[in-house]
C-alpha cells in the first residue's frame, strides 16, 4: 500500500492545524499528488533510526520496570534469584488491609485536596498581583520561582533545622514575644501534616504562579478594555473574565498537582525519615512503599505497593481526564482520534 | 483552545492593571517575597554563624560573621567529589535527553506514518509513570546490568524518565517550523535527514535550551533514583551527599547550613541565567 517512489513533503493533517488554532475554516485539501498516506522504505528506515534509541530507552527503563512490578507483585520475593514463591493476591490483600497503608493513603488524599484548596487560590491571587503594573515585576517573578528550583533535599534539610523545637521559627516567635505560639512543628501528630502542607505550598506555589501568569498573557487585552469601559470594577473583571478564561490553565495545573500529591515522596522522606513519618502522621503511599519494600528487603511486596500506587494514580487521572480535562487536551493527548 | 499555538520565544508580558502599583500592592508583594526567600536566606546566613550563635539565638543574624564553615566545606574533598559526580550525571543526562528527544520529536512532529499517534501517546503516557512507581523493579534492572553504584546506572534511567517531558515540549515546537521552509529545502534537493541537520537543529535551539535546562535541574536535584542506586559515598551525588553530611555532622548545624547553601548554587545560577527560557518552555508545554 505504501508504494510511493520517493519520500515527499510531510503534510500534516489539516485537522491538526484547524483544531490547534480553533479556526473553523479548514485549509483546502492538499492536492492528491502530495497526499501521501505512508512512507517509503527509506522513510521507514529514517523513522526507525530516529525514534528507535529513544523508544528503546523508554521501554527498557520506564515501561519494562512497570510491567516487572506487576509481575513481581504476585511473588514473595526478596530480590535475589528467580521469583518462585508465587503468592497470588496475598501481597495486595496485605497492603489493602494494612492500617499503615490506609493511613498513608488518607494522608495522600488530604495532601491532594489541600494542595488544590490552598495553593490554587494563593497562586491565583499572586498571579493577579504580579500581572499588574508595578516596579520590580520581573525580579519578583524570578524570586517567587526560586523555591521550585531548589532541590528537595536542600528544602528538607533547611526546614528540618528551621522547624525543630529549638529551631529558627520558634526562636523568631520567642524574639517577637510570641512564645505562646511556639510548637513542636515536625513531631506533633496534630500539626505535622499542616507543616508539610505549608512546606509543599512554599515549594510549589511558584510553579503554579508561573503557569497562571502564562495563561493570563493569553487573555485578549480588548476584553479588559471593553469591561473597563462598561464600568466593571477590578474584582468583577477578574471574576467574570480572567478566571473563566484561565480555565484550561487552572485545570492542567490541578492535574499536575494531583499527580504530584499522589506520588509525593522526597520531602516527607527527607524531613521525617522512614520511621518517624508514620508516627508524625505524614507518611505517604510512596514512603510506605520504600519502607516496606526496598528497606525491608521485600521486593515483591514493594512492587505490589508500586502497582497499587500506579492504579490509584491512573484511575484518578482517567477520571479527571474524562470529566474535567477532556475539552482541553483534545488534540494533544488524544491526538490519535483526530487524524 | 486557541493558546495551543506554541510561541518560539516567550511573549512579551502584557499588563492590564487598573493603575500602577499602589502601596498596598507593594506591601503584599514584599511580604510574599519575604516568605519565599526567608528560608533560603536562613540557610545561607546560618552558614555564616557559629554553632553557639545558632544555639543562643536560632533566628538571629550573623554577629560576628564567621567564614570558617564555608571555607572548611570548600577546602575539603567531599564537597568537590559530590559536585563532580552531580555534574557528570547532570551533563550526561542532559546531552542524552537532548539527542534522543530531538531525534524522536522530529519524527513525531514532521513524519507521517500510521503508528505516529500511538507512539506520541506512548511517550505522553510516560508522564503517568513517575519514577516512584518504577523504582523497585528499576533497581533490579539496573542491578542486572551491573550498574549499581555507578554513575551510569543513574544516568541511563534518568534519560529515559526525562524523555516524555522533552518530547511533549519539543514536538509542538518542531511542528511550528513553517512547512514552506521544508518545501523549499526539498525543492533544493535536501533529504529529510539533511533538512533535520541543516534547518531543524538550528531552528530548534530555543526549545532545546528549555528542555536541556529542565533536564539539568531535574537531574541536579534528583533524589529517589540515586538513593536507590548509589550506596558508596565516593559515588554520591549532591542531594545524597547533603543528606549524608547533615546526619554525619548533625551537631554542627552551621557547617550543615554552609554545605547545603553551597549545594544549591549551581541550580540557582542555571535558573537565573535561563529563567525566561524555562518559563517559556513550561508555558509551551502546558498550552501545547
Amino acid at each position: 500500500m505504501h508504494t510511493s517512489e520517493t519520500p515527499k513533503t510531510d503534510d500534516r493533517p489539516e485537522t491538526d492545524l484547524a483544531q490547534r488554532t480553533g479556526g473553523g475554516d479548514t485549509p483546502p485539501p492538499a492536492t492528491p499528488r502530495r497526499r501521501q498516506r505512508g512512507l517509503g522504505w527509506s522513510g521507514r528506515f529514517e523513522v526507525a533510526v530516529l525514534v528507535g534509541p529513544a523508544l528503546i530507552f523508554f521501554i527498557g527503563f520506564v515501561i519494562f520496570p512497570v510491567i516487572m512490578a506487576a509481575y513481581y507483585g504476585f511473588f514473595n520475593w526478596h530480590g535475589y534469584g528467580p521469583a518462585i514463591d508465587f503468592v497470588g493476591l496475598k501481597n495486595y490483600v496485605t497492603i489493602l488491609t494494612d492500617p499503615d497503608f490506609q493511613e498513608a493513603l488518607g494522608h495522600n488524599a488530604f495532601i491532594l485536596v489541600m494542595s488544590i484548596v490552598l495553593q490554587g487560590p494563593v497562586a491565583l491571587l499572586l498571579a493577579l498581583l504580579l500581572n499588574r503594573k508595578m516596579r520590580g515585576q520581573s525580579i519578583i517573578r524570578v524570586l517567587i520561582f526560586v523555591p521550585y528550583v531548589i532541590a528537595e533535599v536542600v528544602v528538607g534539610t533547611g526546614f528540618s533545622l528551621m522547624l525543630a523545637t529549638n529551631g529558627a521559627l520558634n526562636g523568631l516567635l520567642d524574639n517577637l514575644g510570641l512564645s505562646a505560639l511556639t510548637r513542636d512543628w515536625l513531631a506533633d501528630p496534630a500539626l505535622a501534616i499542616w507543616t508539610l502542607m505549608a512546606i509543599l505550598t512554599w515549594k510549589y506555589v511558584g510553579f503554579a504562579v508561573i503557569l497562571f501568569l502564562a495563561g493570563l498573557q493569553g487573555i485578549p487585552e480588548e476584553l479588559y478594555e471593553a469591561a473597563a469601559i462598561d464600568g466593571a470594577t477590578y474584582w468583577q473583571i477578574q471574576r467574570r473574565i480572567t478566571i473563566p478564561l484561565l480555565g484550561p490553565t487552572l485545570r492542567i495545573w490541578a492535574f499536575l498537582s494531583i499527580i504530584g500529591a499522589l506520588q509525593l515522596f522526597d520531602l516527607v522522606y527527607i524531613i521525617w525519615g522512614q520511621y518517624i513519618s508514620g508516627v508524625a502522621g505524614t507518611s505517604t503511599m510512596a514512603t510506605y512503599m520504600v519502607s516496606n519494600g526496598r528497606n525491608a528487603g521485600n521486593f515483591g511486596y514493594g512492587s505490589a505497593v508500586a502497582v497499587v500506587i500506579f492504579l490509584i494514580s491512573l484511575t484518578v487521572a482517567l477520571i479527571y481526564q474524562r470529566f474535567v480535562l477532556r475539552r482541553d487536551t483534545a488534540g494533544a493527548l488524544t491526538e490519535r482520534n483526530t487524524r | 483552545m486557541t493558546a495551543a499555538v506554541v510561541t518560539l520565544a516567550p511573549p512579551p508580558p502584557r499588563r492590564h492593571g487598573v493603575r500602577a502599583g499602589t502601596p498596598a500592592i507593594y506591601f503584599v508583594a514584599f511580604v510574599v517575597i519575604a516568605l519565599m526567600l526567608g528560608p533560603v536566606l536562613y540557610i545561607i546566613l546560618g552558614g555564616f554563624r557559629s554553632n553557639s550563635q545558632i544555639t543562643t539565638n536560632p533566628a538571629g543574624l550573623p554577629d560576628p560573621w564567621v567564614f570558617t564553615n564555608y571555607i572548611e566545606v570548600l577546602t575539603a574533598d567531599t564537597f568537590w567529589i559530590l559536585v563532580t559526580n552531580s555534574t557528570i550525571v547532570a551533563v550526561a543526562t542532559t546531552v542524552g535527553v537532548i539527542v534522543l528527544g530531538l531525534m524522536a520529536s522530529y519524527v513525531l512532529a514532521r513524519y507521517r506514518f500510521r503508528a505516529r499517534g500511538a507512539l506520541y501517546a506512548l511517550f505522553a503516557a510516560g508522564l503517568m509513570f513517575p519514577i516512584t512507581v518504577a523504582i523497585t523493579p528499576l533497581y533490579i534492572v539496573v542491578r542486572n546490568m551491573g550498574l549499581i553504584n555507578s554513575l551510569g546506572g543513574v544516568i541511563l534511567p534518568q534519560i529515559a524518565f526525562a524523555l516524555p517531558t522533552t518530547i511533549i515540549i519539543l514536538v509542538p515546537f518542531l511542528r511550528a517550523i513553517p512547512d514552506e521552509i521544508e518545501e523549499a529545502a526539498f525543492i533544493d534537493g535536501c533529504s529529510r535527514l539533511g533538512f533535520f541537520w541543516r534547518m531543524v537543529l538550528p531552528l530548534a535551539v530555543p526549545g532545546v535550551i528549555t528542555v536541556g535546562i529542565l533536564a539539568f535541574i531535574g537531574s541536579w536535584n534528583s533524589y529517589l533514583l540515586p538513593l536507590f542506586l548509589l550506596n558508596d559515598n565516593a559515588n554520591f551525588t549532591l542531594p545524597l551527599g547533603v543528606q549524608a553530611f547533615s546526619s554525619q555532622y548533625s551537631v554542627d548545624t552551621a557547617k550543615v547550613l554552609a554545605f547545603t547553601s553551597l549545594s544549591m548554587i549551581p541550580a540557582l545560577a542555571f535558573f537565573s541565567l535561563f529563567e525566561r527560557r524555562i518559563v517559556g518552555g513550561l508555558t509551551g508545554a502546558v498550552k501545547g
